[in-house]
C-alpha cells in the first residue's frame, strides 16, 4: 500500500507534473516565477490549497454528488469549493502573514480560477483514488507545481543580468525556458 | 417525476453547499478581519481609479496607500483635476501641494550639420556608449549628440525616432519624462524641462567661443548678448554655456532673435522673430477681456468702453489676447 502511495507522490511531482507534463497552471508559473521569495510564497500556498480541495472535494464526490447521482455537478461544485477555499486562504494569509499578503499580490485570487487545482481534483476522482490516495496525489501535485515554480524563479533570476537580444526579453525567453524546462521533465517519463 | 427529483436534489445539494461555504466565509471574514486605515478607502474613492500608474505606484490604491501611510503629495495623482484634488486634501486633512509641471525630455543639441563636422566615419556598434569610446565620438565636437540613438531604443513609450540630422525627435504627446534617455545619453545632452516652455539654448559645450566656433556653426559661444537682451533675467550664463532659468522665462523670444549662432531657438517656429501686439483702436470696443488675460500687465485701460492699448515695453507676444480679443482688432507684428 505505502509503495503505492509513494509511487502516486512520485509520478504527481515529477512524471506528470503539473505545469510541465499536463500544462495546467501557467498562469501563476509565468507571472509569479520571477523573485525566488513570491515564487516560494505562491508555490506553498498552492500546495496547501491543492491538498485541501483534494481532499475536500473527494469527500464533495463520494458524500454527496455520487449517491445523488449527481456527477455531472462535478466541475461546478469544485469550483464552489475551491473558490471558497481560496478565499478563506487568503484571509487567513492576510490576518496572519500580511509580507506574504502583499508577495503575492493578484496571484493568491488567481488560484481561484486555477486550473492546476481544479485538475488535481478533477484527475482524483477521474482514476478513482480514495481519500488517503487523493491527499497523496494532490500533495504531489502540488509539490510539483512548487518544485517547478522553484526551479523557474532560479533560472529567471539568472537571465534578469544575462545578455538577452532585445527582441526576446521579457515574454518571450520566459516561454522559451519554459519549453526547455519542460522537455527537460519529459526524461522523468522512463521512471514510469 | 425522475427529472423533477433530479432537478430538487441538484438544486438543493449545490444550494446547500454554496450556504455551508458561505456562512464559513462569513464567519472567517469577521474572525479574520483586518483594520484598515480609513482615509485610505476615502482615498482609493476620490482617487481617478484607472489604475493608470502615471504616478509611479501600483494602481490608484497603491498611490493612497502611499499618500496615507508614506506621505506622498496628492499631487503624485497627474490626473486629478484641480477640484477633485482639492477635494481629496480636504477629505484627507492634507494640504493641496497644487499641480506638477508636466516635464518633457529635451535634446540640448542642435546638431547641425550632419557630415561637414564629422570626425571619422564610424563603423562599430551601433550604440552611443560604444561610439564614444574611439576617440570621443565621431564628431568635432566633443559635446555634439552622437546620433546613433541609444536613447531611442531605451524609450519604452516610443516617443523617440531618429531625425535626418543625426539627432533624435521627441514626441511631447508620447514623452512622459520617464528619464530613461537622460541617463542612456553619453553626453548628456537630454534633460527634463517644462512642457511649456519652447524656448531653449540647443547647446551643451562649456568651450570657449572660437573653439566652439571651430567645430560647430551652431554652437553657444558664451557671448552674453542674450543676457543683455533678456528683460527677465532668465538667462545665466555658466562656463561659456548660456542656460535658461525656466522660472524666470516668460518666452517672449528676445534672446532667439539677438542670438548670432541661432543656438537659442523657438521650439516649433524656424525662422523666429519677436513680436508684439497691436490694437487697431478703431475697432476695439474696450470689452477688457485682453487686459484680463495678460500676464505681463502690458495692456492698457482696465475700465469698460475705454479702448484698449499696447504697452509695447512690458509686450512678449505671447499671443493671449490676440486669441481672445472677439472683435479680432489685435494682431501680432513682427518688431523692427
Amino acid at each position: 500500500m505505502s509503495a503505492g502511495l509513494l509511487s502516486i507522490f512520485i509520478i504527481a511531482i515529477f512524471i506528470e507534473n503539473f505545469v510541465l507534463n499536463q500544462i495546467l497552471g501557467i498562469c501563476p508559473f509565468v507571472g509569479v516565477s520571477n523573485r525566488l521569495d513570491s515564487a516560494v510564497g505562491m508555490g506553498l500556498a498552492v500546495t496547501f490549497v491543492m491538498v485541501l480541495a483534494g481532499v475536500v472535494t473527494w469527500m464533495i464526490q463520494h458524500f454527496f454528488l455520487a449517491p445523488f447521482q449527481l456527477e455531472y455537478l462535478q466541475t461546478l461544485s469544485f469550483i464552489l469549493v475551491i473558490a471558497s477555499l481560496v478565499q478563506f486562504v487568503e484571509m487567513v494569509i492576510r490576518k496572519t502573514v500580511p509580507t506574504l499578503y502583499q508577495a503575492l499580490g493578484v496571484y493568491l485570487p488567481l488560484i481561484t480560477t486555477n486550473c492546476a487545482v481544479l485538475g488535481v481534483a478533477l484527475l482524483n476522482v477521474r482514476k478513482g483514488y480514495g481519500l488517503v490516495e487523493s491527499a497523496v496525489n494532490s500533495l504531489g501535485g502540488g509539490l510539483g507545481f512548487f518544485f517547478a515554480l522553484l526551479l523557474m524563479a532560479g533560472i529567471r533570476e539568472r537571465l534578469e543580468v544575462a545578455d538577452v537580444p532585445v527582441a526576446m526579453r521579457g515574454a518571450p525567453i520566459t516561454f522559451i525556458t519554459a519549453g526547455l524546462l519542460a522537455i527537460a521533465f519529459y526524461g522523468f517519463a522512463g521512471l514510469a | 417525476m425522475a427529472t423533477l427529483t433530479a432537478i430538487f436534489s441538484a438544486v438543493l445539494l449545490m444550494g446547500a453547499l454554496g450556504f455551508v461555504f458561505g456562512a464559513i466565509l462569513s464567519y472567517a471574514s469577521q474572525k479574520f478581519a483586518v483594520t484598515v486605515d480609513p482615509r485610505i478607502e476615502t482615498a482609493i474613492s476620490l482617487l481617478p481609479g484607472a489604475n493608470c500608474g502615471g504616478c509611479g505606484f501600483p494602481g490608484c490604491a497603491g498611490l493612497a496607500t502611499a499618500i496615507v501611510e508614506k506621505g506622498v503629495p496628492i499631487s503624485s495623482c497627474p490626473v486629478l483635476t484641480a477640484a477633485a484634488r482639492a477635494k481629496l486634501a480636504l477629505a484627507l486633512g492634507l494640504a493641496d501641494t497644487g499641480p506638477t509641471t508636466p516635464l518633457v525630455a529635451t535634446v540640448m543639441c542642435n546638431g547641425l550639420p550632419a557630415e561637414e563636422y564629422r570626425k571619422f566615419e564610424y563603423n562599430g556598434i551601433i550604440d552611443c556608449q560604444a561610439a564614444i569610446l574611439v576617440s570621443n565620438g565621431p564628431w568635432l565636437c566633443p559635446h555634439r549628440c552622437v546620433g546613433l540613438g541609444s536613447c531611442v531604443k531605451v524609450c519604452p513609450f516610443g516617443a523617440m525616432t531618429m531625425g535626418e540630422n543625426r539627432l533624435p525627435i521627441i514626441d511631447k504627446e508620447k514623452c512622459t519624462a520617464c528619464g530613461k534617455c537622460v541617463t542612456a545619453c553619453p553626453k548628456a545632452i537630454i534633460k527634463l524641462v517644462d512642457k511649456e516652455k519652447k524656448v531653449h539654448v540647443k547647446c551643451n559645450s562649456p568651450e570657449k567661443g572660437p573653439d566652439v566656433r571651430k567645430v560647430c556653426k551652431v554652437g553657444c559661444i558664451g557671448c552674453q548678448l542674450c543676457k543683455k537682451v533678456c528683460a527677465y533675467d532668465a538667462i545665466i550664463i555658466e562656463n561659456n554655456l548660456a542656460r535658461i532659468d525656466y522660472s524666470k522665462c516668460v518666452q517672449c523670444g528676445a534672446c532667439v532673435a539677438k542670438c548670432p549662432q541661432k543656438t537659442i531657438i523657438m521650439e516649433g517656429v524656424p525662422d523666429f522673430k519677436p513680436r508684439k501686439a497691436i490694437i487697431d483702436e478703431a475697432a476695439c470696443v474696450g470689452c477688457t477681456l485682453c487686459f484680463k488675460v495678460c500676464k505681463f500687465q502690458a495692456v492698457e485701460g482696465g475700465t469698460p468702453k475705454e479702448k484698449h492699448r499696447i504697452i509695447p515695453a512690458k509686450c512678449v507676444g505671447c499671443g493671449a489676447c490676440v486669441a481672445k480679443c472677439p472683435k479680432k482688432c489685435i494682431v501680432l507684428k513682427p518688431v523692427e
